[in-house]
């Protein structure tokens, strides 16, 4: 398997919406090679047969009673928002105008 | 500190209750007593994050008026009510800021309370406010908060244990009688080792999820933290139960458990010992104290087996791909839109994607951001399967483990983590030194089942306290507070007393009740 490298860690710092430095990407690289070698181990503990776990324990077909539950004002859900503007949230430009 | 506080400090949530129902003393003296303690000690401790002084006064004066006025409502009210609780600041609370740890969430206030909460508000237990932990609860000593770490109250250099090192420290230096903590892989039991404290990871699902913050949603369980085994019991019955709003909720009843703290007996039940949790690893003075115990449980009628989980191995390296993954995920949402933090790009074109780069970059701190491009990594085209793929195929491994290991013994014993309390910044620097705390801890998250970590003891070389963990099947947490109490008395016997009557005294003027005037 392939060792993560600073490429990598910039392409997934952009991926997940981090900004990083160059000082943070050199960091970061070498502790998760080190992390990645650690666990890469698990890509040969189990057999194709072995079936995945998503979910500790299983549960089917979770439905709960068909009434209104715990509701949000607008007032509420814009409460910690950072801005907002007629009852939504207001962000600044979605698409890059240049 | 007068003498009825510092004897009120000290006494269990369960000896608490009998005095306020018999109305020895008022649930307004017991928080009070709880409240000045705070004061007194957690400059030292830093276990709070947020001290709720006002409305805990107020819920405890309720209690006290209810009481005074009789009748229905006096007897309607629950056993615990006007027993204070910290609770750690992952759980969403209306009328307290909620941080998770993180700069991100600075200031935030959730507009609804937790489920477990709601059940605190209906018990009219206190809340005397939010306790520190690791960033969005990652990380084994609580060094990882923004806000500072919290100490360890045996030794004020040496971390508490994380993420809930908060809730731990506060129960471990008096603060509270009870807190509440959440375990994702051994974020209430390696706190509670490390502090001489009692802390359990119920059966997942047997305790509401809802408005925990979630950090691995199929790991993450909310649970009791305090100094007595019954105590954690007596919590457990007031949080857990099936919820709504938790689709991974269970409907079964866990309504056995004080009972079964109250009753214990392990005469002719078979104890197993966990064959690679134990040995190579683990310190000294950590597997003679577990021997210890395993003597005890010996001579008071347990059969003890030993028993192998050899998928064990890929545990930890399993978990550091699942956990990540479900982070990565769940972390998405702070996106400086909806809460917290909004940081803008110092120069360039002002866009939402810009912003939100901008605002992750400033909010989480190195750990949070490690997990999420680990997790970023591990779900990525062409390495899913070798990654998150092949972890998901260890968990169903680790649970054949565990089946076949429980078709041997009724229980499972290890120490809960392999070493004492480390120096504040030891491992710092050093993530999978770090993430090896946990190495005893993760199998039961990975497979839903419940563990109790109590006292076991002072380690010879240090001084400092050892955990045992005791497990059981998914569903019998029962099981364990009953094997937990009856070994937390076999101790206490040849201690003489609690463990923690051994730690050293912090604040200005405490004493151990029934100590020295």
């Amino acid at each position: 398997m392939a060792a993560i490298n600073r490429e990598d860690v910039a392409h997934l710092a952009r991926l997940a919406h981090i900004e990083m430095s160059a000082e943070e990407l050199d960091r970061m690289a070498g502790e998760l090679a080190v992390i990645v070698d650690a666990v890469k181990s698990v890509s040969e503990a189990a057999g194709e047969d072995v079936p995945a776990t998503s979910h500790p324990i299983p549960l089917n077909n979770v439905f709960r009673e068909d009434v209104v539950g715990h509701l949000l004002s607008a007032e509420q859900a814009l409460s910690g928002a950072p801005d907002s503007d007629d009852n939504r949230f207001k962000v600044p430009a979605i698409l890059d105008e240049d | 500190m007068t003498e009825l506080n510092n004897s009120l400090i000290h006494q269990s949530a369960a000896a608490l209750s009998a005095k306020l129902i018999a109305r020895e003393v008022s649930a307004v003296e017991v928080t009070q007593a709880h409240l000045d303690r705070i004061a007194d000690v957690d400059g030292q401790v830093n276990a709070f994050l947020h001290v709720n002084a006002e409305e805990a006064l107020a819920v405890a004066s309720d209690v006290d008026a209810i009481r005074a006025a009789g009748g229905e409502a006096a007897a309607g009210l629950h056993d615990l009510a006007g027993v204070p609780i910290a609770v750690k600041d992952l759980i969403v609370t209306v009328g307290q800021p909620t941080t998770a740890g993180s700069k991100i969430l600075e200031g935030w206030h959730s507009p609804y309370d937790a489920t477990v909460i709601r059940k605190l508000r209906a018990a009219k237990m206190p809340i005397l406010g939010k306790t520190n932990l690791d960033e969005f609860a990652m990380g084994s000593s609580t060094e990882h908060s923004a806000y500072g770490p919290t100490r360890n109250p045996w030794d004020l250099d040496r971390i508490p244990g994380g993420s809930g090192g908060g809730s731990a420290a506060a129960v471990a230096a008096f603060e509270a009688p009870l807190a509440l903590g959440t375990d994702t892989g051994g974020s209430i039991r390696q706190p509670g080792a490390v502090t001489g404290t009692v802390g359990m990871k119920p059966t997942y699902g047997a305790v509401s999820r809802y408005g925990a913050i979630a950090m691995a949603s199929s790991l993450d369980q909310i649970g009791p933290v305090s100094r007595t085994v019954l105590d954690s019991a007596l919590l457990q019955e007031v949080v857990g139960g099936h919820d709504p709003y938790d689709s991974t909720s269970l409907s079964d009843p866990f309504d056995n458990l004080v009972t079964a703290a109250r009753t214990g007996n392990v005469a002719g039940m078979k104890i197993g010992i966990i064959k690679e949790l134990h040995g190579e690893g683990y310190q000294a003075g950590v597997e003679n104290r577990f021997n210890e115990s395993l003597e005890l449980l010996r001579e008071a009628g347990a059969e003890i087996v030993e028993v192998s989980c050899p998928n064990f191995q890929y545990a930890l390296g399993a978990y550091y791909l699942i956990m990540p993954s479900e982070v990565s995920s769940n972390l998405a949402k702070f996106d400086g839109v909806r809460y917290g933090l909004r940081v803008l790009p110092k120069d360039g074109p002002m866009t939402i994607e810009r912003v939100m780069g901008a605002t992750r970059a400033a909010g989480f701190g190195d750990e949070v951001k490690r997990r999420i491009i680990l997790g970023t990594y591990a779900l990525s085209a062409g390495y899913y399967d070798a990654y998150y793929g092949s972890a998901q195929k260890v968990r169903t491994l680790i649970q054949r483990d565990f089946d076949a290991a429980f078709a041997q013994a009724d229980v499972l014993i290890s120490p809960t983590s392999p070493t004492t309390a480390f120096k504040l910044g030891e491992k710092l620097d050093d993530p999978l030194a770090m993430y090896l705390n946990d190495v005893a801890t993760i199998p039961a998250n990975m497979a839903g089942i419940p563990g109790l970590s109590l006292p076991g003891g002072l380690a010879d070389e240090d001084g400092l306290p050892v955990g045992i963990q005791l497990l059981a099947p998914a569903r019998q947490d029962a099981r364990v507070y009953r094997v937990g109490s009856v070994l937390e008395s076999l101790l206490e016997e040849k201690w003489g007393g609690p463990l923690l009557a051994q730690a050293p005294v912090l604040g200005s003027s405490s004493t151990i009740a029934g100590g020295s005037k």
